[in-house]
């Protein structure tokens, strides 16, 4: 189990990044077929949102790769 | 440890309390379509129902500052003054917005002063939750913090039974003629809802004005040993920043996208996708809260003895895997029971529209309705109802106000409270699958499920 939390926090590392990307791509076609300002809002507020998200899943996974979640509570890392 | 009667007193004035903020938020999104033609221009319905969707994404997106803001002064100055503060400014947000004229009245200042209290609200909103656990679980012996919090959780519901209570309530008593009733609450008696809040608020703030500071933070500061930086404390230490982390993607943002869509987006599916009247989708959801409500005690008190973390999990993977069958059933019977209906009804040849504009559908296709809306608010209090505790036992009373309400928000408030827009949005993009929307919420909890599975190590209970 402590094997598959690290590994684990390999795939939230490049899960952060890559779901950034595909929000950006989606953001920028959607705006490219209505550039309204409502549409320009909307996408950009969810970008805006959701990157500090995603950079937190970053985190996470570098936490679980260097084994911050082992089951026994401790944190093997330094402060 | 509190008395029995002592433990109920701060339960009820906690509860009371949020009870009545969730109520003034909710509202606003209730009456999204009726403020829509209130303060927004009216060339283009759906830009002006997208705005004011913008604007109730606004309320959900500025909760984390707000969970920030009064999360910080709750560790600093105490529980008892910070969530009484963030009554108050949450009951003159809503008292103003029903009073800001229309925008046929001032023109653009009416939008920018209700988005203005919007975001009030959304601020307020922030800082109440985690004060009112915190409270609560600060109270409660730590063998029973699962059940003792678990009644500040139907809060969030019991709100939104009471503003849908009201709305429905007031929609139909402004005239005799039911036609001519409509007519004038959309006119203005939807801002008698908002007002209303007053009252409301005024009763909450005796209440708690009576009530003494949390025993553990109370002791902590006589002690000296309350945070000098919360926020420092909460968000640039590791051993608490993981936990953090871990409380966000591990099980709120999964509880989030599951309340969401189980109290709002089933609502929006129900009125728009499938056409249902008005009230009959207002009324479908009320009796499915009625039923469902006791469930969050039962879950938080279950928690209590088995753990929270696998309540959650379970009300999350059942939500997974029979969102889409729920919902498809819930756009079959509607369409089976017009096209009945109209087979009886009126003999015509010419095929039944199911966008007809307002659907009423006959008594046993809306108790299967009110039975399927049911299940989706049961998997609510699944993953809602140990939720307070599960936080609260995460952190560290000196900055358990500030690291609880953070994770809570992002995961209500931006993963939860962007469901419906998101859904609707998708819904857009791929005209064609009705259901299409419903993979926001499948996705986010199906990630959270596993994250929730494989990193939550129990028991937690570890920081009373």
């Amino acid at each position: 189990m402590d094997q598959l939390k690290r590994y684990l926090g390999i795939v939230w590392m490049l899960l952060g990044p890559a779901a950034l990307f595909t929000l950006s791509d989606i953001a920028v076609n959607e705006i490219g077929k209505d550039p309204s300002l409502d549409r320009m809002i909307q996408w950009g507020v969810f970008v805006v949102v959701f990157v500090p998200i995603g950079i937190g899943l970053v985190i996470f996974g570098w936490y679980a790769y260097t084994g911050a979640y082992a089951p026994d509570g401790t944190d093997p890392s330094t402060e | 440890m509190e008395a029995p009667k002592d433990i109920r007193r701060v339960i009820w004035a906690s509860s009371l309390g949020t009870l009545i903020e969730w109520y003034d938020f909710y509202i606003f999104g209730s009456l999204a379509t009726v403020i829509a033609t209130q303060f927004f221009p009216k060339t283009n319905p759906t830009a002006a129902l997208l705005s004011v969707l913008a604007t109730f994404a606004a309320g959900f997106i500025v909760r984390p500052f707000g969970a920030l803001v009064f999360g910080r002064i709750g560790d600093l100055v105490g529980r008892k003054y910070t969530f009484l503060l963030t009554l108050l400014i949450m009951g003159g947000s809503t008292f103003a917005i029903g009073l800001v004229p229309g925008y046929d009245s001032i023109g653009a200042a009416a939008p920018i002063i209700v988005l203005l209290l919007r975001l009030l609200q959304g601020l307020a909103l922030g800082g109440e939750y985690g004060g009112a656990a915190t409270y609560v679980a600060e109270h409660a012996p730590p063998g029973r913090r699962g059940f003792h919090t678990s009644w500040i959780q139907t809060t969030a519901t019991l709100g939104l039974f009471v503003s849908l209570g009201v709305i429905l309530i007031t929609r139909h008593v402004l005239d005799p003629d039911p036609a001519a009733s409509i007519a004038k609450f959309n006119a203005w008696g939807w801002r008698i809802p908002f007002l209303v809040s007053i009252v409301l608020v005024g009763v909450s703030v005796y209440i708690r004005l009576r009530m003494n500071e949390s025993p553990l933070f109370a002791k902590l500061k006589k002690e000296g040993g309350t945070s000098t930086n919360p926020l420092k404390e909460s968000f640039t230490k590791k051993r608490n920043l993981r936990m953090v982390l871990l409380a966000l993607f591990g099980a709120t943002m999964g509880q989030g996208v599951v309340w969401y869509t189980g109290q709002f987006y089933a609502q929006s599916f129900l009125e728009n996708t499938c056409k249902l009247d008005f009230d009959q989708s207002r009324t479908i959801l009320i009796w499915a809260i009625l039923f469902a409500t006791p469930f969050f005690v039962v879950f938080g008190a279950l928690s209590d003895r088995v753990g929270r973390k696998w309540i959650m999990l379970a009300g999350m993977l059942l939500a997974v895997v029979s969102y889409r069958p729920l919902f498809k059933e819930m756009q079959r019977s509607t369409v089976q029971a017009v096209q009945l209906n109209a087979a009886t009804d009126i003999p015509s040849p010419s095929p039944v529209r199911v966008d007809h504009p307002s659907v009423k559908v006959d008594a046993p296709t809306y108790w299967k309705l009110v039975g399927i809306v049911f299940i989706l608010i049961l998997y609510v209090t699944m993953v809602y109802g140990p939720i307070a505790a599960f936080l609260v036992e995460l952190f560290p009373t000196r900055i358990r106000y500030t690291s609880m309400s953070l994770p809570y928000h992002i995961g209500n408030g931006v993963f939860g409270g962007l469901t419906p827009f998101i859904a609707t949005l998708l819904t857009t993009m791929r005209q064609g699958d009705v259901l299409v929307g419903l993979w926001y919420p499948i996705g986010i909890a199906a990630l959270c499920f596993i994250i929730g599975a494989v990193y939550i190590n129990e028991p937690t209970g570890k920081n009373a």
